[in-house]
């Protein structure tokens, strides 16, 4: 019975109070789908991170007019280095043959290279990618060697960019929540104001603190639940639209691992709670100085 | 049931005293007149005893309680202990009579089978009976004063506090609403009410307190409204 009549009261309330609720709803989930989309691409790189950083080499690239002699020294130097695991040599042939199957979705291109443009190398996989240092220190001054070139570098750069993006989204996503609160806030407070006959009568009679303010919190946990929905969704919608699109334009086979569906399951257990505390506590803390008890 | 012990109160904002080292006691069942000219303290009282202020020394006791001291989680429990009605009504004018008194009793978590019985039973004893569905707007000042009482009066408190409650109403009027607190007073509750009613007053001969700029200048066994020289 008393819960039917705090749902009432809520339900009441935010039927006063449509056009303030929906403008609550829109900012909380533009501002969770913000923090969503950063927390995704978080996962991104750290899947990619994942399944990358295993397989990067440094690449010892050869001079074009490289001595049989020299060959040996650079393969056994490698294979004396103790942080080295394997070492495993591609010819020109090989690197032309794994050119082509790269880009075989690009015809022109292959077209246009032909086998003796790309350099043979020596692939070093370490046991610690980061001793790099200790494959560049080994082949300096040797004759043959064209260029030390550590991969994980390159991959940093790329990372880096993805991260910048996270970190706007995230930057974005807390202005949002900062206006999410302020609306919250002033929505109450209004509500406050417009329901004062009817709470000054709650108050003389005797109804408890809680009965007078859980159809406020209510409403305010109700717009936030609602916004975090929305805001799964979004992300949800991001990762279809982003990913699956990239992998069905591939086939299915990509060199890029991407993140599942578990990945947006695990943003949405942070999204949507998010969304009802936030909506609560700013709530809770505004009803206490705007509601007289 | 009610005791004032050397009690003062002042507003933040104010230059003289509400009240000033006010002492009485009104004993279980009394029916009291607070009388006095605007300004003199007699809101100021029945605020402090419904815990709507604090008093700024001395203390009040309701119940044996004092009331200053409660936590403030157990002060709904002493509100519904005390019925209150006011000169304005302070009805709900979205709900209608049935919905006004029953508002009172949803909101202290009454399961509506005991809302349903209760409801026609208290509005019966007001006289309304047949008036559940009628909005607030369609009633007179009376009648609208009667549904007050009945909300007040429903959970059958221990004091009933009136605080001008025939200010808004004619004198023919006035005098059936007095009627319905006597009612009241003799099921046992104790009743204070602060009025400016002089012809009230003098017709009932009850206990009067007599307020002036904050202090008791006449507390009278069976008194009449008139001016203490």
């Amino acid at each position: 019975m008393r819960a039917q009549f705090v749902v009432a009261e809520t339900a009441n309330g935010l039927r006063r109070n449509v056009t303030m609720t929906i403008a609550v709803i829109v900012t909380v989930a533009i501002s969770l789908s913000l923090a969503g989309a950063g927390l995704l691409i978080g996962r991104q790189v750290a899947t990619m991170k994942g399944y990358w950083y295993d397989k990067v080499e440094v690449s010892v690239f050869l001079t074009n007019d490289i001595a049989q002699p020299d060959r040996d020294v650079i393969n056994t130097k490698l294979h004396d280095l103790p942080q080295v695991q394997t070492v495993y040599y591609e010819s020109k042939a090989d690197a032309f043959n794994r050119f082509k199957d790269q880009f075989k979705d690009s015809p022109d291109l292959v077209r246009n290279v032909t086998p003796d443009a790309l350099p043979e190398s020596f692939r070093v996989k370490l046991k610690d990618p980061t001793k790099f240092d200790v494959v560049a220190t080994a082949m300096a001054g040797q004759p043959g060697v064209e260029e030390v070139q550590d991969q994980r570098k390159l991959l940093d750069k790329f990372f880096r960019v993805l991260n910048g993006f996270q970190t706007a989204a995230l930057i974005v996503a807390l202005v949002q929540v900062v206006a999410a609160a302020l609306l919250i806030s002033n929505t109450i407070r209004v509500a406050a104001f417009s329901r004062r006959r009817e709470t000054g009568i709650m108050r003389l009679v005797g109804a408890s603190n809680l009965y007078i303010q859980l159809p406020f919190l209510l409403e305010g946990a109700l717009a936030g639940l609602v916004g975090g929905v929305l805001a799964a969704g979004s992300v949800a919608a991001l990762k279809a639209f982003f990913v699956d699109r990239q992998l069905k334009a591939r086939g299915g086979i990509t060199a890029i691992p991407f993140i599942g569906w578990d990945a947006v399951f695990q943003t949405w257990l942070y999204v949507v709670p998010l969304g009802v505390l936030l909506s609560a506590l700013v709530s809770f803390v505004t009803l206490r100085r705007y509601l007289r008890v | 049931m009610i005791r004032l012990d050397a009690v003062s109160k002042v507003y933040p904002a104010g230059t003289r005293p509400a009240l000033s080292d006010v002492s009485l006691e009104i004993d279980k069942g009394e029916f009291v007149f607070l009388v006095g000219s605007s300004g003199s303290g007699k809101s100021t009282f029945l605020r402090l005893l419904l815990r709507e202020e604090t008093p700024t020394s001395g203390t009040v006791e309701v119940d044996g309680k004092d009331v200053a001291r409660l936590s403030s989680w157990k002060v709904p429990a002493l509100r519904r202990s005390i019925g209150c009605v006011f000169q304005d009504f302070r009805l709900l004018p979205s709900k209608n009579v049935h919905q006004n008194i029953a508002f009172a009793l949803e909101v202290i978590g009454k399961p509506r089978v005991t809302i349903n019985k209760v409801v026609p039973e208290v509005l019966r004893l007001v006289g309304l009976d047949g008036k559940e569905h009628r909005m607030p707007d369609e009633l007179s000042g009376g009648e609208q004063q009667r549904v007050a009482i009945a909300r007040a009066f429903v959970n059958r408190p221990l004091i009933f506090l009136a605080d001008e409650p025939t200010g808004n109403l004619d004198p023919g009027t006035s005098v059936g609403i007095m009627k319905l607190l006597d009612r009241i007073n003799r099921t046992g509750t104790t009743v204070v009410m602060a009025t400016h009613d002089s012809a009230i007053v003098d017709s009932m001969r009850r206990r009067v307190i007599e307020l002036d700029a904050g202090t008791v200048i006449r507390d009278q066994a069976r008194g009449i409204y008139g001016y203490a020289r």
